[in-house]
């Protein structure tokens, strides 16, 4: 049920490597479309800076990904220090400074879903995608379309395994389910 | 047998009902918002109530307990709120339905938006609030569309705005994202991630959120099937509310059920007009065919399990009022607030898990403990680094490099944990699973280690006897 052991100094290692290399992104251009919805959000709070979760959605929505000039960006725009918002990359989960495939998908390891045989699900994936099995961290594929990793509880517990694709939600997914589910984004 | 009673999701699975106003509004919708924005004030014992404390009152005479985890009263969560600072009052709903086994905040969200958006009013409009927040989980990007869309259509109806339907209230309620922490479901972590900052939880005193909130103002945390029962307390009134559910455990509940039972699912019942006997077996369609009842978590992944066939001595007061200890068989207490308290555990966030035989129940603890090992902040040493040493300790447990003593070990950092020596309730949610897991079910855990140290023994290299 558990799988391979988490190893924590190496998330630490790896999250200082990832710091001194942030994401290059020399072409980063945020359309103007994208910013006057930036700038209405910012509008939703008396104090700009509560904005930086909502616009690093906007940005990761549209980049896939958080680039240091993202980060600068975004800080720029709060009149905040790129720290400021380097900080809440590295902690939230969902937040990435680093390239990943057009389709992420999710597999709920929570216990339910362990019950539920998402661990399973999730081998069969990385397999059927030609990944390891025992890997729990991010995995991307060779070809750049996918991206597999672990997730906490998605509340949807009463109807395992239950995972995401970028933004869309499946639940009660059998190995054949999943299939058509991978079919269907590989396009 | 029990039958669900069906409040707050009384219409979200009919057939054709949708999540949009004009559905909404032809089940009655936003006619309890009407009634709420007409009350006059009243004279009473000389004193001019205005309407505002007329809904405050009838909520606190409800009954009504937050649905999000704590049980706390509503009315005197409300009641603690700084209304002299001449500060701004906020709102803010906790969507963050983070809480492992728990998935009724979606129901409502995705089948019902504007039952929320119109008890957010009513609690809005009782507090003086002008900006409210619905703060969701990242991962729940469709419910954000949905409510966005529900917002809209109630701006357009002036249900929200300026001078809503020509009471001279302005109220405006927003969307926020988090991004895949829990700790954003603790609701001073809310507050700081909605400040824009790391989730960091803030030590109370003094930040308590009624005082120095968001913004460093008085502000309101309920959670999503909270805010709904200030709908329904305010239209069936305060009475007629506290009649349903049991005795300081007024209302409905939905209770979420996963694990090993044949019907999971969430379902809708009076507080405590239910056992957890009956809501395995009855609602839930009961264990798979052939397995055993092992074990249940009773309140979400942070509450303490319960072991199958555990009697407890529960203490309840009598027809004539008088304390008496009853005893009582785990599957027949009833689900509620107080007697789960009692039993020694919570019915936390309403999620019921469920484990039969078949579950290795050293595995399952080491899925909850990596759950809170990858969930804390990091700002106190006793959560961080113990809920750090207790996945790995049961992650060797459960890769066969454990010892015998792994169980004493894993109790003695959880019971180094809570108590008063973090910030905030996480260090209780990590150290709960791992105290009542290990005691009650030691022999497991002491036989995984001996077998690990046995077949260590057997496959060391032996010494050589001397000749
Ligand atoms: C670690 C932790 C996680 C929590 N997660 C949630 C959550 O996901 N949703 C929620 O409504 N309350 C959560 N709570 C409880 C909130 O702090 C807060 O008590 C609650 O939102 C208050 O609402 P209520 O009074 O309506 O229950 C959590 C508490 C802690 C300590
Ligand atoms: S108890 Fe844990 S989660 Fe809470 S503030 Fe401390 S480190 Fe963070
Ligand atoms: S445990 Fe997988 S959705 Fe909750």
């Amino acid at each position: 049920m558990t799988g391979k052991i988490f190893n924590y100094e190496d998330k630490r290692r790896e999250g200082n490597h990832r710091m001194a290399q942030m994401e290059d992104q020399q072409d980063f251009v945020v359309p103007s479309g994208l910013e006057s919805e930036i700038d209405e959000l910012i509008t939703h709070y008396p104090e700009k800076r509560s904005a930086s979760l909502m616009v690093l959605h906007a940005l990761q929505e549209k980049f896939g990904y958080l680039s240091k000039q993202a980060i600068e960006w975004t800080a720029a725009k709060l009149d905040l220090e790129p720290v400021n918002i380097f900080e809440l990359v590295t902690f939230y989960p969902m937040f990435r400074n680093y390239k990943v495939g057009t389709t992420v998908i999710r597999v709920c390891r929570t216990l339910s879903c362990a019950l539920g045989g998402s661990h399973k699900l999730h081998g069969h994936l990385c397999s059927k995608l030609g990944l390891d099995p025992g890997e729990k961290g991010p995995q991307n594929t060779p070809d750049g379309k996918f991206t597999i990793e672990f997730a906490e509880c998605l509340a949807a517990c009463g109807t395992p395994p239950v995972m995401m694709c970028n933004d869309d939600f499946y639940d009660n997914v059998s190995n054949q389910e999943a299939d058509k589910i991978i079919g269907k984004y590989r396009k | 047998m029990p039958e669900e009673y069906r409040l707050i999701l009384k219409h979200a699975d009919e057939d054709g009902y949708t999540p949009d106003i004009d559905c909404y509004m032809r089940h009655g919708g936003y006619e309890t918002l009407k009634k709420a924005l007409a009350i006059q004030p009243v004279e009473m014992d000389g004193k001019q109530v205005t309407p505002q404390e007329q809904i405050r009152e009838e909520v606190k005479k409800s009954g009504l307990r937050g649905r999000g985890g704590a049980g706390f009263s509503c009315g005197l969560k409300w009641s603690f709120v700084d209304r002299r600072s001449g500060k701004p009052i906020y709102l803010i709903c906790n969507a963050d339905e983070s809480e492992p086994g728990t998935f009724k905040d979606r129901q409502i969200i995705h089948k019902d938006p504007h039952q929320l958006i119109e008890g957010m009013i009513i609690s809005s409009f009782a507090n003086d609030v002008h900006l409210a927040y619905i703060y969701i989980r990242g991962e729940f990007p469709e419910g954000a569309r949905i409510l966005n869309k529900a917002l809209a259509e109630a701006r357009e109806k002036n249900f929200l705005g300026k001078n809503i339907l020509g009471s001279g209230f302005d109220l405006e309620i927003y969307v926020h994202r988090g991004a895949g922490a829990y700790i954003c479901g603790e609701e001073t972590g809310l507050i700081e991630s909605l400040e824009g900052k790391r989730p960091y939880p803030r030590i109370k005193p003094p930040y308590f959120p009624a005082v120095l909130g968001l913004y460093m103002c008085p502000t309101i945390v309920n959670n999503v099937e909270t805010l709904c029962h200030v709908k329904h307390v305010m239209n069936l009134g305060a009475a007629e509310y506290s009649k349903l559910g049991t005795p300081n455990n007024t209302g409905t509940r939905i209770v979420c059920i996963s694990g090993h039972v044949k019907k999971p699912g969430y379902y809708e019942i009076q507080v405590g007009h239910a056992t957890i006997g009956q809501l395995i077996n009855d609602f839930a369609g009961g264990l798979h065919d052939g397995r055993k009842l092992k074990a249940i978590i009773p309140g979400g992944s942070s509450a303490k399990v319960f072991k199958a066939g555990e009697k407890f001595k529960i203490r309840k007061k009598d027809a004539e009022g008088n304390d008496v200890e009853v005893e009582m068989d785990l599957l027949d207490i009833p689900y509620d607030f107080d007697t789960l308290m009692a039993a020694g555990s919570m019915s936390g966030s309403g999620a019921i898990i469920v484990m039969d035989d078949s579950t290795d129940i050293v595995e399952a603890l080491g899925n909850i403990s990596d759950f809170y090992a990858h969930e804390s902040c990091g700002q106190c040493t006793p959560c961080r680094e113990g809920s750090l040493w207790m996945s790995k300790a049961l992650n060797r447990l459960n890769s066969g490099g454990g010892r015998q003593q792994d169980a004493d070990y894993l109790l003695k950092i959880a019971d180094n944990i809570p108590g008063g020596r973090t910030i905030c309730a996480f260090g209780e949610a990590c150290s709960w699973p791992v105290q009542s897991f290990v005691r009650k079910f030691k022999d497991e855990f002491e036989a995984k280690g001996a077998a690990a140290e046995k077949s260590r023994e057997e496959s060391a290299p032996q010494p050589v006897p001397a000749k």
